[in-house]
């Protein structure tokens, strides 16, 4: 209940309520930290910008009074890119699903990674397209039941955390929307983070995925992720046997490397030094044409 | 050498165009590299940091699309540039722009296509895809150069175009345009009328980014000035947000082609030669408007009388211009490098009044003076 007048700051009253989600969907939770984790570390209204790209994910921006913008399906980071380097004192949030960041957009999303910018990439992976009604995923499990893979998916799925790592983001942690108050604290990390942050949340999508996979309702499903989220300092420890059908969460990467921004400046300074090197050049060379004229004239 | 040759320069029109692009205010470029537009690219990598400006490489012409947009939200004045290609790849983040109503100018340096095709050749096949390649109804604005001069002038209009009516504009070049050089002076601050977009004056609360104004404009609310509002590229109502319903939908499509349509006088630009007495009348853009000139200059050489419409805005079809010359009944010949996206434009205006001679060639090579001449020769006899 003490949350409650926190969130009701940053909604849009005007904005035509009820929401899209599903009632027990875990977006509703994530847009929760999000709003602790920003007002926590007190960043203005005015220096968030929200970006979103398509599906149940797509629609989280318009709820919220930041600058907000919904672009097309998995271009979200590409949009963010223009942003945050036309204006680098923004704050750039980009929100996207497990389809939206990691099978239509996950060229952004490796060269995003792979930049540097800094970026806060939140992705909530629930395992399924859910507003498209259910199509499997490159995050659906082996086996899984989708509505586009009834005798079950054969493809393998992508370790989101792990593949933002590999392609070079400096912070890379999963959390789940049952572990709230550690989903709290891994965004204001990422938040703070100088360069590509990236927040993989494990989310329930009880309507499609649970249902088509037998998983039960919203509780059960969130019930799984208390009973699967092994922290990474445990599974440290646990045999790749233990950790069958367990996934971890926590930070798996948290490293410092120069940020894009940093790296374009010393760009910005170099082509100002050759411009004016150009300059006096030119002078020069504009000078000595004219003494040489002047002495052929005298010649004369 | 007196003090205006000093300025004068070799450049090719690409260069050009990167140019225009700077004079404008553009401070944001992103592209991907693709013949024959790469000379864009490459002058604004080392222009743009000179000028505290951005460029950035993406990983592909979708990326591209999306950062100039994301960063003309946030105040920049952004462009692209690319052929084919890429350009089809643009074309659903050029749908958002149209839909958010964000000012971008992208340049299409058009080569001989479908798809690969003919990467350093050139044509004139990307017309209807300027218009039409974007999925659903929708207004633009195209503009066509035809020496460098013109890539340099009409990248500034472009940028002028984008912002007062906040919608992409795009440029289209071709092969020959891009890769020529010609001797042009650079024009100093000022000489060119520079516009920049309206922003709201009112206070934050009051703002309605999307309301209706007697130009159909709604002032711009950039991100992080205060103005905190949605954009979207799903239907939206006067505040952004996203609507189903039918009395605010069909208002909106409706103002996004009004703020277009009332500004014709504006938007719409060609170039007359000799059209007062003329018999025929070449309709031309682009490079092949030079050949045109060159053989409407020969045949009134020979006593006939031709005269030359080179069309600048490609659309809106500039079809107050075209109308007169079908009422007047003056045989018009449209030469073009594609196998008739323009004469078909020309046909729909003339509605049968006159003869709509067409010049088709997709050989991968210009169309020339001379072939033009043979053709007004066939029907002057």
């Amino acid at each position: 209940m003490e949350d409650r007048p926190l969130i009701y700051k940053y909604l849009r009253h005007d904005k035509k309520f009820p929401h899209v989600w599903c009632p027990g969907c875990g977006i509703g939770i994530l847009l929760g930290s999000l709003i602790r984790a920003i007002d926590h570390l007190g960043y203005s209204k005015d220096e968030i910008v929200l970006v979103s790209g398509i599906g149940c994910s797509g629609r989280l921006p318009v709820y919220v009074d930041f600058n907000t913008l919904h672009t097309t399906h998995g271009r979200a980071l590409t949009f963010a890119t223009g942003i945050k380097l036309a204006k680098p004192e923004l704050k750039v949030i980009v929100i996207m699903g497990d389809g939206d960041a990691t099978a239509i957009g996950g060229n952004h999303f490796i060269h995003a990674a792979r930049r540097n910018l800094e970026l806060t990439a939140i992705i909530v992976n629930n395992n399924i397209y859910g507003m498209t009604g259910g199509q499997y995923s490159p995050t659906t499990p082996y086996g899984q039941r989708a509505t586009t893979a009834i005798y079950g998916s054969v493809e393998n799925s992508f370790n989101i955390a792990q593949l933002a790592a590999c392609a070079g983001a400096v912070f890379a942690a999963r959390g789940t929307v049952y572990h709230v108050r550690q989903l709290d604290q891994l965004i204001e990390k990422a938040l703070l983070k100088k360069g590509f942050g990236v927040v993989e949340v494990i989310s329930q999508c009880h309507t499609h995925f649970g249902r088509l996979n037998k998983m039960g309702n919203h509780i059960e499903m969130m019930k799984w992720q208390r009973d699967n989220a092994v922290p990474v300092e445990k599974a440290k420890k646990m045999t790749p046997q233990e950790m069958e059908g367990k996934f971890e969460i926590g930070i798996l990467v948290d490293r410092e490397a120069p940020s894009y921004i940093e790296e374009y400046q010393k760009v910005r300074q170099k082509a100002k030094e050759a411009a004016a090197y150009q300059l006096t050049a030119k002078v020069e060379k504009e000078e000595k044409e004219e003494s040489d004229r002047r002495e052929i004239s005298d010649r004369i | 050498m007196n003090k205006k040759d000093a300025k004068a320069q070799l450049m090719q029109g690409n260069e050009a165009c990167a140019e225009g692009a700077i004079y404008a205010g553009c401070r944001f470029f992103a592209g991907y590299p693709i013949t024959p537009a790469s000379e864009i690219a490459e002058r604004l990598s080392y222009r743009l940091p000179q000028e505290d400006g951005t460029f950035i490489q993406m990983e592909d012409e979708i990326a591209s699309m999306g950062a100039i947009i994301g960063a003309s939200l946030a105040g920049v004045k952004s462009m692209t540039a690319t052929s084919g290609p890429g350009f089809s790849l643009m074309q659903e983040n050029l749908g958002f722009a149209c839909m958010a109503e964000v000012p971008c100018v992208v340049v299409n340096v058009m080569r001989g296509g479908p798809s690969t095709g003919l990467p350093t050749n050139p044509a004139q096949g990307d017309v209807m895809q300027a218009r039409w390649g974007t999925h659903g109804d929708h207004p633009i604005i195209v503009l066509s150069s035809a020496s460098v001069w013109e890539c340099f002038t009409l990248n500034v209009k472009a940028f002028n175009f984008s912002e007062k009516y906040r919608t992409p504009v795009i440029l289209l070049m071709d092969e020959v345009i891009a890769h020529m050089r010609e001797k042009i002076a650079l024009p100093a601050p000022g000489e060119i009328e520079v516009i920049d977009r309206v922003k709201p004056s009112v206070p934050p609360e009051w703002y309605l980014p999307y309301e209706d104004t007697s130009s159909g404009v709604p002032p711009m609310g950039i991100f992080g000035e205060g103005y905190r509002y949605h954009v979207t590229g799903l239907t939206h109502d006067i505040r952004g947000f996203p609507t189903l319903r039918q009395d605010e939908i069909q208002p909106f499509i409706l103002r996004l082609f009004r703020k277009i349509s009332s500004h014709f006088d504006d938007i719409q630009l060609v170039e007359a030669y000799q059209i007062e007495d003329a018999e025929i009348v070449i309709i031309a853009y682009g490079c092949s408007a030079r050949a045109a000139h060159r053989a409407m200059v020969e045949a009134r050489a020979q006593g006939r009388k031709v005269g030359l419409l080179k069309l600048i805005t490609l659309w809106p079809f500039p079809r107050k211009f075209v109308e007169p010359l079908t009422y007047a009944g003056k045989i018009l010949l449209v030469p073009e490098m594609n196998m008739g996206q323009i004469s078909r434009e020309v046909k729909r205006v003339n509605q049968g009044k006159t003869k709509v001679l067409t010049l088709n060639k997709i050989d991968g090579t210009i169309i020339k003076p001379q072939e033009i001449l043979e053709k007004i020769q066939e029907v002057s006899k």
